[in-house]
């Protein structure tokens, strides 16, 4: 039995965050989750799908049905059904994975739900392993969803659990905003009991479901009516709080999410007097507690990561109230709009607002330079194979659109092929842009799960506007980048059960692509020769670069008990050209003290890459990696 | 006992910080102790800076205040120096002598700095401890294991608020069986290298 499913009720366990999400989503008895991974919201799909194919194997049923979808609008729109017809759902994505589901999303919103939705938007002030840090606090104002922010894992758990109530009651699905800093740390968390998922739905036909124009025009009216009873569950939430931390005269924070933990600390440490409303339902917020928590105060901090959300709700309720209240925050320029908050930054924050000596004493860093370990494409990852032969194909004169996933880390030297990123499946929207703009090639990269995600549309629109464009799919069977997650490009399904597998070429065709290569990577040489045709043929073209990642390769030759062989560099015949360094790049070849080129067999994954890009045959099989 | 303890963790993808900093945050439930373990790493599965926080008793937050770790655990000797704006004077640092070579060095791009320059510097900021966790962990049966001689070593330096028993306890009940002896060995190992 896997921990996060025991029943022991009371018990204290320790759970990531995002782990807590799941524990809480079994203790309301889910019935359906679905998601597209990305980080740093992946384990709590990953959780469920792990509990699945634990089920699947023993050929049990897991109770829930859960799926990785094709991507998040997919997501939210197979749920929202499930939701609508009675059933307990939630949906996980990355911040940007809103973005995609923002169609479905705005209009969900009209027409409400029945069983519990939770919408799990997982955000990532300071771009941890994102392309941009935007708050999807936001999306909660726009869209009129009801949000919850927790501070904790065992908050996450909570909230989670008693979450699907308040949907329910509301009739709408709700938002639970996280951050990186709570999705990845761990806390503990208290059991409560888990409890069976009702299963089966049943689709009641009402016209709110079909949002045509005179739908819609009666639906947007009980979205705002039910926030209205949504600001008053808020009022009554056991999440917001105030909490006192000496004797508090005139001073008051106002916080939430994860800047609450760094809050709390520094009043303790900072020995303030000050009351701290801590805010965990955060839209709507509770106005009336908030009104009571103004007049309370002489001046109010108001201490939130990135945008200044609450802080401007808390500026209209003083001009509502006519409080002559002083608001420090962000519009004073104590606190910036940029990046997570640590204890450093709220601590110095409080001693500069309340002109206190700043307690935080940081020793200077050494003068020693040390050097960097930016993130790195695999040794024996099949993508630096792929690039190569693309480079090799056409030196110069080319532009490489890019996509999210693991291949963006062909930007770093030496390879330097990654030109223009936004978002997920935009390398083929934007290489059409380019061949009309310039007159340079254009080769484009993207993953598979990233083409069956949001590559499809724009590769027809490269087809049908004759964009003379080489479209690439780096296939390597998996969703690398998050996790090895499975997509449906591969043949079983989240819950460990055999899927159909649709292929990248096959698509392609039905696209209408007329020039379609279909190559190995470790054969760079045909590999080569197939960017060359694809470059040649005027019109666009499509490349399918197919290998499987190396780290789930070698996992499952481990499983499988075969070998996996280690190269060296014969000393004798290398002539220290740098070829393998300097312009192929794999990680696990390094230069020695004396100069001489060296393969680390702990790094090396057997790929041989190396030895095939060695001009002067001096890469060879060792022998076994142990 | 200290109302609160911050312990910091620090190494390369690979090298099983993650996996240490858990099994503290799972011995410090067992003892019931409060407890936050946060972990931030980069994009890469392998071969980037990893730092891991492990915050005990009367904490809300999951970070460290700089100038105030009551140790740092590392693996690798460059990303000790990489986290001393955490330390204070009183803070206990130990340390692995050996170094994981950066990409960037292996291309020639960066350097790699002399070791005996920064344990020089490491001294400037707090008790410092070498250790060669590679080779106690090689002796006990498993090079992989030099996470556990790490905490071994941690259990040796007085700052958990909690028995060493207690995290001995945990980290066997989280190996399967037939790797017990391998980890109890290397635990007893890191100690008893701190200790002697």
């Amino acid at each position: 039995m896997m921990e996060i499913t025991k029943d022991r009720i009371g018990e204290r366990i320790l759970l990531l965050g995002n782990e807590a999400i799941t524990r809480g989503a079994l203790e309301a008895g889910i019935d359906v989750v679905t998601t597209y991974p990305g980080t740093p919201s992946s384990e709590i799909a990953d959780t469920f799908s792990k509990i699945a194919k634990h089920a699947t194997k023993q050929d049990r049923d897991p109770g829930f049905y859960f799926e990785y979808s094709t991507n998040e609008k997919v997501a939210l729109e197979v749920a929202g059904a499930a939701s609508i017809s009675g059933l307990r759902s939630l949906t996980c994505m990355k911040h940007v994975g809103l973005n995609v589901a923002s169609d479905t999303f705005m209009t969900y919103m009209y027409v409400g739900t029945r069983g519990g939705h939770i919408i799990v938007s997982a955000d990532d002030p300071s771009c941890h392993s994102s392309q941009n840090e935007q708050d999807n606090r936001y999306f909660a104002l726009f869209g009129g969803a009801p949000m919850l922010e927790p501070s904790t894992p065992h908050e996450a758990k909570e909230m989670t659990r008693l979450g699907f109530g308040i949907s329910e009651e509301l009739k709408s699905p709700i938002l639970l905003r996280t951050t990186t800093r709570l999705n990845h740390i761990r806390g503990s968390i208290t059991l409560e009991k888990i409890k069976k998922p009702r299963k089966k739905g049943k689709f009641e036909r009402s016209i709110q479901w079909v949002t045509v124009p005179s739908v819609a025009r009666t639906q947007h009216p009980k979205l705002l009516k039910m926030l209205e009873k949504a600001e008053k569950i808020s009022e009554k939430s056991q999440f917001n709080k105030i909490i006192n931390v000496g004797k508090p005269k005139e001073w008051g924070i106002v916080t939430s999410g994860v800047a609450y933990n760094y809050v709390q600390e520094a009043a303790e440490d900072l020995k303030l007097n000050v009351r701290i409303l801590k805010l965990g339902m955060t839209h709507p917020i509770p106005k009336k507690m908030c009104i009571d928590f103004i007049k309370s105060c002489k001046n109010i901090i108001v201490a939130e990561e990135l945008e200044p959300i609450l802080e401007n709700q808390f500026k209209q309720l003083l001009y509502d109230t006519d409080c002559s209240v002083k608001i420090y925050g962000k519009s004073t320029g104590h606190f910036s709009r940029l990046y997570e908050y640590n204890p450093d930054i709220v601590i110095s924050a409080f001693s500069k607002i309340l002109s206190l000596k700043n307690p935080i004493k940081k020793p200077k860093d050494s003068d020693i330079k040390l050097p960097r370990r930016p993130p790195a494409l695999c040794p024996g990852c099949p993508h630096r194979a792929t690039y190569y032969a693309a480079k090799k194909a056409q030196p110069k004169g080319v532009i490489y659109p890019t996509d999210i996933g693991c291949y963006t880390l062909g930007r770093e030297k030496p390879l330097e092929m990654a030109d223009i990123l936004l978002c997920m499946g935009s390398n083929a929207g934007t290489a059409g842009g380019l061949a009309v703009a310039t007159d340079e090639k254009v080769i484009s990269f993207m993953g598979d799960s990233t083409f069956f995600h949001s590559g499809i549309p724009p590769l027809i629109n490269v087809v049908h506007h004759n964009h003379d464009v080489v479209i690439t799919v780096l296939d390597n069977r998996t969703t690398a980048m998050t996790g090895h997650q499975p997509h449906p490009g591969t043949d079983f399904d989240g819950m460990g059960r055999s899927a159909k597998r649709i292929l990248v070429e096959d698509v392609a065709k039905g696209c209408g692509m007329e020039h379609i290569e279909i190559t190995d990577p470790n054969n760079m040489e045909e590999t080569t020769k197939a960017f060359k045709r694809a470059l040649d043929f005027k019109g666009p073209s499509f490349v399918v670069s197919k290998s499987p990642c190396i780290l789930l390769e070698n996992r499952d030759k481990r499983k499988r008990g075969e070998k996996i062989y280690v190269y060296e560099i014969d000393q004798e015949k290398c002539k220290r050209c740098k070829t393998c360094i300097g312009k192929f790049g794999c990680p696990a070849i390094y230069y020695d003290e004396d100069e001489s080129v060296n393969i680390d067999p702990q790094q090396c994954n057997g790929c041989g890459h190396c030895a095939i890009v060695c001009p002067f045959e001096a890469i060879h099989k060792k022998g076994v990696k142990k | 006992m200290k109302d609160k303890t911050s312990i910091v963790l620090t190494g390369v993808g690979g090298q099983g910080v993650i996996t240490a900093s858990n099994i503290l945050g799972k011995a410090a439930v067992k003892a019931k102790v409060n407890v936050f373990v946060s972990e931030t790493h980069g994009m890469a599965q392998r071969g980037g800076s990893v730092i891991c926080a492990v915050r005990l008793g009367n904490v809300t937050g999951p970070l460290v205040p700089s100038g105030t770790a009551d140790a740092i655990i590392s693996l690798e000797p460059v990303e000790t120096l990489r986290y001393v704006g955490l330390t204070n004077k009183g803070t206990k640092i130990i340390t692995d002598i050996t170094p994981v070579i950066p990409f960037t060095v292996a291309t020639g791009e960066e350097e790699y700095p002399d070791l005996s320059k920064v344990f020089k510097g490491l001294q400037n900021y707090g008790k410092l401890y070498k250790i060669d966790a590679a080779k106690i962990a090689k002796d006990a049966g498993a090079l992989i294991t030099k996470n556990i001689v790490m905490l071994g070593a941690l259990a040796a330096i007085d700052v958990l608020p909690f028995k060493p028993e207690i995290l001995l306890d945990t980290i066997l009940e989280s190996v399967p069986p037939k790797f017990k002896e391998i980890n109890k060995k290397a635990f007893e190992g890191g100690l008893k290298a701190i200790k002697s």
